[in-house]
């Protein structure tokens, strides 16, 4: 059994900045993270991110990620455990975790989930078919890997992913048929969507997909506009010839370790699905467990960032390990996350927010 | 209407615009920002103090068209790519455009492009007049287009001809 004064489950941008700050204030820390490498979601931006200085903004994601991921390399006060799966949570305080075929168990003395997301997924008929992929692992196959996911994209959704998305799938070549938001309005940055309509992608708000053509993989879509009931309007279906169907419809909490933990939830849509009730320093109801991130509800990186340095700060500092700067540090993060939120685009959060306070 | 498609309608461009009198002295930045967002690099780039300072970084960026020379650097910071440089006074008959782009390959100097406009909608030719790629615009590259007098508030962005 290893004993750690901090676990962080997930090393993405939440995760990163939490074993940061705590390590600095001079916490032992043991980061966990499924994949081998750190950054998360963070590797697959390669745009410029919005926010403030302090936040890095107009810095590229991927470039963040290498930042922080550096640093938290050469740190010795953590110890980074990758291509490793928390499976499990015990009534003792013990974390189960899978390491390339072995089992290892971790007792910390406070525990910080920041597993972020997952993708939702939307039902019409032939969704199943070879080519119908979630935004993510199209940015994945981009990005990462740089292999093409197919020649023409019709995107569903045009929040800010859906909209990135396709910006990137522009830049890898690939053309855009065109992105349809079954809301009324684009819930992505204008600025986002304005920089794909130069580039000759359209957006269709109030359009759904009624259903994929193909037999063996996906050739086309048939898209349908909505009415304000959100009701498909006879007649005005149209064929999009496509060889992929990119879904960017949301993301949803990836909560389970809480759940298993005992902390009390509750169903937010603003913020994706099931939430932890979480004090304003994000302890869960379970005293020594923290949040951050996506998993604490859906919201963009700079977030992630900002609340990873506040559950990273209060754990350590509940530990009892202080800095001449740990006050104005924490009251400054804060204040960030605060300005983040505070705009008319920060409304949705902010009132999902109001109701998972403890 | 920009929440409905992601164009920006007259009324809002012309908010944003100069007047015709700070055109004719010269290369001037106007920011096609029409959301208030939690975002403030422009302000933070601009070495003349031509961006007013945010008091809420949800503010959206105003420029003293008197302060600003039109040096573009804000452009490659803003990541939006909402930021455009115009020189009117470039020739007789011909407006300069500087475009944020991030595309490959990048155009060459000379190289005729078609320009196309807010909606993505082909203007015609343009010219590219100059290619600024450097480290401290970290991918961002500025492409200078030179484009018929009446296309300068039009032209926004650009199609490489070529097929890569």
């Amino acid at each position: 059994m290893i004993h750690t004064e901090i676990a962080i489950v997930g090393g993405g941008p939440a995760g990163l900045a939490a074993a940061i700050k705590a390590a600095r204030l001079g916490a032992g820390v043991v980061l966990i993270d499924r994949n081998d490498y750190l950054g998360g979601q963070l590797i697959k931006q390669t745009h410029r991110f919005f926010g403030s200085k302090q936040q890095r903004a107009s810095e590229r994601g991927i470039d963040i990620a290498r930042e922080l991921s550096d640093e938290v390399m050469a740190n010795e006060k953590i110890v980074v455990m990758a291509e490793a799966t928390v499976l499990g949570y015990y009534e003792d305080g013990v974390l189960a975790v899978e390491q390339q075929g072995k089992i290892t168990t971790i007792k910390p003395q406070r525990l910080i989930v920041a597993t972020g997301g997952a993708e939702k997924s939307l039902l019409f008929p032939n969704n199943d078919l070879p080519g119908v992929y979630g935004a993510g692992a199209v940015q994945t196959l981009v990005n990462v890997f740089g292999v093409k996911p197919g020649n023409r994209v019709l995107m569903v959704g045009a929040g800010n992913i859906g909209v990135i998305v396709s910006y990137q799938l522009l830049q890898a070549g690939v053309e855009v048929a065109g992105i349809i938001e079954a809301g009324p309005k684009i819930g992505a940055y204008w600025v986002h969507a304005a920089k794909v309509v130069r580039a000759g992608v359209p957006i269709f708000t109030r359009h759904t997909i009624k259903c994929a053509h193909g037999e063996r993989e996906v050739t086309g879509a048939t898209i349908v506009q909505l009415d304000d009931n959100w009701q498909q309007i006879p007649g005005t279906e149209r064929l999009i010839d496509a060889d992929v169907i990119c879904l960017s419809v949301g993301l949803t909490p990836l909560t389970e370790i809480l759940w298993q933990a005992g902390c009390k939830m509750t169903f937010v849509p603003e913020l994706g699905g099931n939430v932890p009730l979480r004090s304003e320093g994000l302890e869960t109801s379970v005293p020594g467990i923290y949040v951050a991130g996506d998993v604490a509800g859906i919201e963009e990186a700079s977030a992630a960032m900002m609340e990873g340095a506040l559950a990273g700060l209060n754990s350590a500092s509940s530990l009892g390990y202080t800095g001449p700067d740990l006050n104005e540090d924490r009251a400054n993060v804060l204040e960030q996350l605060e300005a983040l939120r505070s705009g008319h685009v920060g409304e949705k959060i902010r009132k999902g927010l109001a109701q998972a306070a403890l | 209407m920009l929440p409905l498609n992601g164009i920006p309608t007259p009324e809002d461009i012309a908010a944003v615009m100069p007047t015709e009198e700070r055109l004719s002295k010269g290369p001037v930045a106007i920011t096609e920002c029409f959301q208030n967002i939690p975002c403030d690099p422009c302000y933070h780039s601009c070495k003349r103090g031509a961006i007013k300072a945010f008091t809420d970084i949800n503010e959206r960026p105003q420029i003293d068209f008197d302060k600003c020379n039109g040096c573009g650097s804000c452009m490659s910071r803003c990541p939006g790519l909402a930021i455009f440089v115009v020189d009117a006074t470039y020739s007789d008959s011909e407006a300069l455009v500087k475009i944020p782009y991030e595309f490959l390959p990048l155009p060459r100097v000379n190289q005729i492009v078609t320009a196309v406009n807010r909606a993505g909608e082909e203007l015609g030719n343009a010219k590219v007049v100059k290619v600024q790629n450097t480290k401290a615009q970290d991918k961002t590259a500025l492409v200078w287009l030179a484009v018929p007098k009446n296309l300068m508030m039009e032209s926004r962005h650009f199609l490489v001809k070529e097929v890569r």
